[in-house]
């Protein structure tokens, strides 16, 4: 009894201490203004925290930016309208507070956050939505998220109901609605609106600017930009996150992110302690840092599966009119779901796992990953390995062999072909080599070519000029919406055929069917059994052989505390308002 | 103190050995490493390509003379894996059960100098043991099997590449050389051009133009033909300059003035001067094009997996994971340290016994 009394006593003692701070460190939640309460065990205010990138960011313009650096950089300065949970995978409020949905699915009212500032001062309303989302929408602007918000081929359309509710008006239901929202940057119509009127919006915000002309909901605002070195950002006075004792975030004083070119040279960054937190880097490296770990003060997470997962896929475009008579040659093998078959069957999936991955992966099957724990068929076969079975399919689908072991296809040819991969992925050119080493046991003859990645992508989606690839893809959400354009038979990245007009094979027709069905379908049980079927077409059609969904591994200095990875990007920094330095 | 200092200075292989001895013994010791790398199927305990998936990144096996109970075994020995719980990657087999070492063992086939297949491996353990004497790579497969075949293509490509300059050398050095003028001009701009041009990124371009079934044997002689072509202009460049001199010789202008026609004057007078000049050139520039075939290959330009070559054999160093946690990733820079030092070697006894051009 004595000790409740008491912990109650410090409990307020505590409360009011963290408000006297918030009234030191910041601005005094004015009234009206609604801050959002987060968990997550309160921290320490100040201090720094520095973080390695990869290359420099290309930009800090929310709409151009397509590649990851900017993208770290840009999710520490924005703020979105609804946000994807990282720990939970689940759809969370942001700037909207709340939100409702009318009864045929197609209209989304949103009520905004009150009294929220930009991080220059000036107040949120409305307004900014409204212009936010004519920018993302603009042909001219051509914005990366323009095609996240087509929704049945057409764009979402917004209107302002108040300055604090907004509309959005979707042509067809659609499932994944409240995920659209997820790290859609919510821009100031004060900085950028006669920019964008006067047709300068592609030059905003690059990297170059001063400080001073970016401001954003985020939880930092970018204070100095050295060239070749670092991007430093500090800490947004007028944020609207609290943590749960209602101190407001972030307690960062300061995020400073240093371009660090390669992953060796991040990893022994990392290690020796000029970094805090490190994320994408392999197992190799793992193992490396693993041996200090508790002599350097810093500890490492192996998350388990995460999205990316990686497979080998075979040319099967129509090449009539592409003049490359070889390839169409062999399609005949790839096109015969039997050759298929054996190949997945000759592969070792473990010996993957063990040898590129040192264990840090997954065997799959198909292309949700076990991570994914929402959308996973768990009734997929998963086979091991069987080079007997490879090659009575083989047999059964015509082929023999020679005295010498060769493989030799129905009309007397050697089967032979080539595996394209990245050759900026040291574990992916590592899986083509073991495939090819499996392969040969079946007599096939394999060359694995490591090709620069726009060359190797320039191959798979224009000239069509490959004969097989090995690819890896990482979703953006767990959500199998964020996965229409690569298993629509008219999608841009259906990559062993891309865009075609209408389904090339019954199952592709079937997938077609299945994929729009689950988009606008809104029931989570309907969703997830149509999924399925696609799931469960993807093991037996095999368009794509899936391979290893590799571990989400990170690591964080023993000083960072709330550090609490995830397997969705970005693994390590998407609580970064909440993480503080002890 | 000096004089100490002069005496150690002075103390180098010439007062040892005559150049005629140094030469002899670096011929001798290159012959039988070629000799090695020639039958690198028979020495090799294993084929390049084997994977053995248990053990990566497995360290060099140690080889046993005492058996468990302290007793001095005839037969050298090595420990087996565990059958139950599988190696950690980068550890060594650790069982208890011995394997003897054989001598002339069967084993996988392979070919001696591209034409006869043979089984009979020098040496060898019976499986479920591994002798990595050199321990292994990544995939589990033998480094100092590849090692050895590996040799074979990067000799070859200096070989190759060497001779293929000085032919071309020869040629473009003995004409610009012999008829001067304009001829002349153009040959001698022409290797300026040559040495101006950034050669790793047009390998690059080359590289990514080329159709994708290329095989490892035609990459491989695109490799040699391009790195031949680079280096003609130096050996050109010092013929040319010899011819140049020779052709002033009086016993040259006799003939000449006797009626001699130029191929015969080439042939038979100024040619045969150039002969010291590219025996050094030749010496000098084979280790050099196994060097540039290691920097090709380390880049991503050299035969593809599997096949090993000595440059293959290093690019897995290029990994900080690797650098800091197998050393023996590092033997084959370290076996390729002395054959650069005896072809040298023998380069320097050429050179100093015919008095040529420096090095």
């Amino acid at each position: 009894m004595g000790r409740n009394r008491l912990s109650r006593v410090c409990l307020v003692l505590l409360v009011a201490l963290s408000c006297s701070c918030s009234v030191a460190r910041g601005f005094t939640a004015q009234a009206g203004e609604e801050r959002m309460l987060t968990e997550g065990a309160p921290g320490h205010a100040g201090g720094r925290l520095v973080i390695a990138l990869r290359s420099e960011p290309k930009t800090l313009n929310p709409a151009l930016a397509l590649d990851e650096p900017s993208r770290d950089v840009i999710r520490c300065l924005t703020a979105d309208l609804i946000h994807i949970n990282r720990g939970s995978l689940k759809t969370e409020p942001a700037l909207a507070k709340s939100w409702s949905v009318s009864r045929d699915g197609r209209q989304y009212t949103l009520q905004l956050r009150h009294g929220v500032r930009f991080s220059d001062g000036e107040p949120f309303s409305a307004d900014d939505v409204t212009f936010s989302f004519r920018v993302y929408l603009d042909d001219k602007v051509d914005s990366s998220q323009r095609d996240l918000l087509l929704v049945g081929g057409k764009p979402i359309t917004v209107v302002k109901v108040n300055d604090f509710a907004v509309r959005f008006e979707l042509a067809q239901p659609y499932a994944a609605a409240e995920r659209l929202f997820d790290s859609i940057a919510i821009l100031p119509r004060h900085l950028l609106e006669s920019g964008y009127r006067a047709g300068g919006f592609a030059q905003a915000w690059s990297l170059s600017m001063p400080p001073g002309q970016f401001a954003g909901l985020g939880p930092f605002r970018l204070k100095e930009y050295v060239a070749g070195q670092r991007v430093v950002l500090e800490r947004n006075p007028y944020y609207w996150k609290a943590d749960r004792a209602g101190n407001q975030l972030p307690y960062l004083n300061e995020v400073v992110f240093l371009f660090v070119p390669s992953e060796d040279a991040q990893v022994i960054r990392f290690q020796s302690g000029d970094t805090d937190v490190l994320s994408r880097f392999s197992a190799d490296n793992f193992a490396v840092l693993q041996k200090q770990q508790s002599r350097k003060g810093y500890h490492l997470d192996d998350l388990g599966a995460g999205l990316e997962y990686n497979f080998l896929f075979f040319n099967m475009n129509d090449l009539a009119a592409k003049g490359l008579p070889e390839i169409a040659n062999k399609q005949t093998w790839f096109q015969d779901l039997r050759f298929r078959q054996a190949v997945s069957a000759a592969i070792d999936r473990e010996g993957i796992v063990r040898l590129v991955y040192s264990g840090r992966a997954t065997p799959i099957w198909d292309q949700v990953t076990p991570g994914n724990k929402l959308w996973l068929d768990e009734k997929i076969a998963r086979p091991a390995r069987s080079l007997e079975r490879a090659r009575q399919l083989l047999q059964a689908a015509g082929f023999s062999w020679k005295s010498d072991g060769a493989l030799l296809d129905a009309r007397g040819d050697h089967v032979e072909f080539s595996i394209l991969t990245s050759s900026s992925n040291a574990q992916r050119t590592k899986i083509a080599t073991i495939v090819q080493d499996d392969l040969s046991q079946l007599g096939m003859t394999v060359q694995v070519v490591p090709l620069e990645f726009r060359a190797m992508v320039d191959r798979l989606t224009n000239t069509y000029n490959y004969e097989a690839a090995l690819m890896g893809l990482v979703s953006g959400d767990a959500d199998p919406t964020s996965e229409m354009n690569v298993w629509l038979s008219s999608g841009e990245t259906h990559l062993w055929h891309p865009r075609q007009e209408k389904p090339a094979t019954p199952w592709e027709a079937e997938i077609d069917r299945l994929m729009q069905e689950q988009l606008v379908t809104l029931d989570y049980a309907k969703r997830k059994s149509l999924y399925d079927r696609v799931q469960e077409i993807v093991a037996e059609d095999l368009p794509v052989i899936c391979l290893v969904s590799p571990n989400i591994l990170v690591g964080a200095a023993n000083r960072v505390g709330n550090f609490r990875p995830a397997i969705l990007v970005p693994y390590a920094l998407w609580n970064i308002e909440q993480l503080y330095v002890q | 103190m000096h004089y100490f200092l002069q005496r150690i200075r002075g103390f180098g292989w010439t007062d040892v050995l005559t150049q005629r001895q140094k030469l002899v013994w670096a011929v001798v010791a290159l012959s039988a490493f070629c000799g090695v790398v020639l039958l690198a199927g028979f020495f090799a305990p294993y084929d390049f390509a084997a994977q053995d998936r248990d053990m990566p990144f497995a360290p060099p096996t140690a080889i046993h003379f005492v058996a468990g109970g302290g007793r001095l075994q005839v037969r050298p020995f090595v420990y087996g894996p565990r059958d139950s719980s599988p190696i950690p990657v980068g550890a060594a087999a650790d069982s208890d059960q011995p394997y003897p070492l054989r001598w002339f063992v069967r084993g996988a086939p392979y070919k001696i100098a591209g034409v006869f297949t043979s089984r009979v491996h020098l040496f060898g353990v019976e499986k479920p043991a591994r002798m990595f004497l050199m321990g292994s790579d990544g995939y589990g497969r033998d480094q100092f099997s590849r090692f050895l075949f590996g040799g074979q293509i990067s000799l070859l490509a200096g070989l190759i590449a060497a001779i293929f300059s000085v032919s071309v050398g020869i040629l473009a050095g003995g004409i610009a050389g012999y008829y001067g003028g304009w001829i002349d001009e153009i040959l001698m701009r022409g290797a300026e051009l040559f040495l101006a041009l950034p050669w790793l990124y047009l390998l690059f371009a080359v590289r990514a133009a080329l159709p994708l079934h290329i095989s490892q044997w035609q990459v491989f002689l695109l490799l040699v033909s391009v790195m031949g072509l680079i280096g003609w202009t130096r050996p050109a460049r010092l013929i040319r300059g010899v011819v140049l001199s020779a052709k002033e010789r009086n016993f040259v202008l006799a003939a000449r003035g006797m009626g001699a026609s130029d191929a015969y004057l080439l042939r038979r007078h100024v040619l045969p001067q150039t002969y010291a000049v590219l025996l050094t050139q030749f010496t000098l520039l084979v280790p050099q094009y196994v060097l540039a075939e290691v920097t090709l290959t380390f880049l991503g330009l050299g035969v593809g997996e599997p096949m090993p070559s000595w440059g293959a054999l290093l690019t897995s160093l290029q990994q900080y994971s690797v650098l800091s946690s197998y050393w023996w990733m590092f033997l084959p820079a370290l076996l390729i340290i002395p054959f650069f030092v005896v072809f040298y070697a023998a380069a320097d006894a050429l050179q100093e016994l015919h008095k040529t051009v420096p090095l």
